[in-house]
């Protein structure tokens, strides 16, 4: 009921954008509160649909779908939790995602961040994973099957003495476990003892900082999670390999979810992504005829 | 417990979100509260895991002491002559230290992960070949040779000591077109950011505060 309601307010909101764009012609600019109006309604009704968008996948996500593949159960692999909670509508699902994916595959996870929040934020991850009823009938044990290192300061610092040894950084993990205690760190020392890392970032310190002080120095297979202001800075990195796969903002991590087969939040949220943004390109066109149509007007009205 | 928390929360994102019809005290209330919050949060977090955890816990309480630890502390005092201007020069070593290590570390960290591998991306592998059929892959082909023009015209236009004229200020201009295209994208990416932000904060009014999505 809900979502039918939304879609018929949604064709009228369409419509109405139509006569805002006649009224444009006509010489009646908009007021700036309508536009935020509208951006509310292009993304608050498509919500309300709960309804999701067919996607296709990208190269970069498949390409981090195969890397992932390629990890055998057992494999170790550490995860780098590098955002707070402004940007988890676009990491979380992300993480949430890959959790459910790796504890279902029994891939062994090493949590940390570089970011105060973030490994609160893998913890809210962890616990909407557990949720799943594969996961939970499997009885995952935290420090064997995953471990939650905590937050360090230091930003890239950190990195570079992770290559010698993680105990370093890392002397207990959140429950306040020493490291020499934990089973699953038993036999690792270094990033030569992890077959992968993942790491959700959201600025810096995060994947610029992972890649130059981490995969370039110490040589690991890493793939990213990135918002989307910091997505287009590491495609760089991916054209040269130092990336071996991305996962950029919203449409990333709606992909990342349809190719793991793990329906989550971003792929409701697309929707309303791509609603938002259709209303901005709508808005920009009824922007620039009115800046047309005033400067034709004061043009004619020049003697 | 949560429920009080949600409905704080709630409220002071709807405070925030009053200043888009105009400037009014409750965005000043909820403004002020977040600048004092985060100060707040931003001192204990320091305090917790800088002096605390990371110094007293490791040089003061464990096992095996880490006695480097101690070197990073009085250099981190001395930070503080600077409140006593007679001994304030003595604040330089320590900042001397911090720049010294910093640039020196990023310094390599730039050259090899910045220059080197994305020079050597550039002009190595410009025809791509399909790994199945052995074939070239125009479509990437075509994508290398765009940035290596890319590359190429941008250096040339952030070249300033020729004047921009003739062959020269023709490659520049193209290089403007690559900056101005780069500028769009990165905009672009930037006003996605910003709405999945919206889209969270709806995601928790309408789903945490009001129960409406499920």
């Amino acid at each position: 009921m809900l979502s039918t309601i939304a879609m018929v307010l949604s064709l009228i909101v369409g419509l109405s954008l139509i006569y805002l764009l006649i009224r444009t012609i006509q010489g009646h600019p908009v007021e700036r509160r309508i536009v935020f109006i509208y951006i509310g309604l292009a993304v608050v009704l498509p919500l309300l649909m709960n309804k999701t968008l067919p996607l296709p996948i990208t190269k970069d996500v498949q390409k981090l779908y195969d890397q992932l593949e390629k990890l055998q159960p057992g494999s170790k692999v550490l995860c780098a939790f590098d955002y707070d909670p402004p940007s988890a509508p676009e990491l979380q699902p992300m993480a949430v995602a890959f959790l459910k994916y790796a504890f279902k595959k029994d891939l062994k996870i090493i949590i940390m961040g570089l970011w105060p929040q973030g490994p609160q934020q893998a913890q809210q991850a962890i616990e909407e994973a557990m949720l799943d009823p594969i996961i939970a009938g499997k009885n995952l044990v935290q420090g064997e099957d995953w471990v939650n290192l905590g937050f360090q300061s230091g930003n890239e610092f950190v990195i570079q003495s992770m290559g010698t040894e993680f105990k370093r950084m890392f002397p207990k993990d959140n429950r306040h476990i020493a490291y020499g205690e934990i089973p699953l760190l038993q036999d690792v020392v270094n990033f030569s003892n992890v077959d992968f890392v993942i790491n959700f970032s959201a600025g810096k310190p995060g994947t610029t900082e992972w890649v130059q002080f981490g995969v370039d120095r110490f040589g690991f297979e890493m793939v990213a999670g990135n918002t989307a202001v910091q997505a287009p800075m590491m495609y760089p990195y991916l054209r040269t390999g130092q990336l071996k796969g991305l996962l950029g903002g919203m449409s990333g991590a709606a992909e990342f979810e349809k190719i793991l087969d793990e329906k989550g939040k971003a792929s409701t949220f697309l929707l309303a992504q791509t609603f938002a943004h259709a209303t901005v390109i709508i808005f920009i066109i009824i922007g620039n005829l009115a800046f047309f149509s005033s400067r034709k007007k004061k043009m004619a009205g020049t003697p | 417990m949560e429920m009080i928390s949600i409905w704080i929360a709630a409220i002071l994102t709807l405070g925030i979100f009053s200043f888009l019809y105009k400037d009014n005290p409750l965005y000043k209330a909820c403004e002020a509260l977040f600048v004092g919050v985060s100060a707040a949060y931003w001192a204990i977090v320091f305090y917790f895991d800088n002096i605390y955890k990371k110094f007293y816990e490791g040089a003061v309480t464990a096992d095996e002491p880490d006695y480097f630890l101690w070197i990073g502390a009085i250099l981190g005092l001395l930070f503080l002559t600077r409140l006593i201007p007679k001994i304030g020069w003595v604040s330089r070593w320590p900042m001397a230290l911090i720049v010294g290590a910093t640039a020196g570390l990023w310094m390599v960290g730039y050259f090899v992960s910045n220059a080197m591998n994305q020079i050597g991306s550039t002009i190595s592998g410009i025809i791509v070949y399909d790994t199945a059929t052995g074939f070239v892959a125009w479509g990437e082909t075509f994508g290398s040779l765009v940035i290596l023009v890319g590359v190429l015209s941008g250096l040339v236009y952030f070249f300033f000591s020729k004047e921009h004229k003739g062959v020269f200020g023709a490659t520049a201009k193209v290089g403007t077109w690559f900056l101005m295209v780069t500028f769009g994208a990165s905009f672009g990416y930037t006003v996605m950011s910003r709405m999945s932000l919206l889209i969270g904060r709806v995601d928790f009014l309408l789903g945490d505060w009001l129960g409406i999505l499920r």
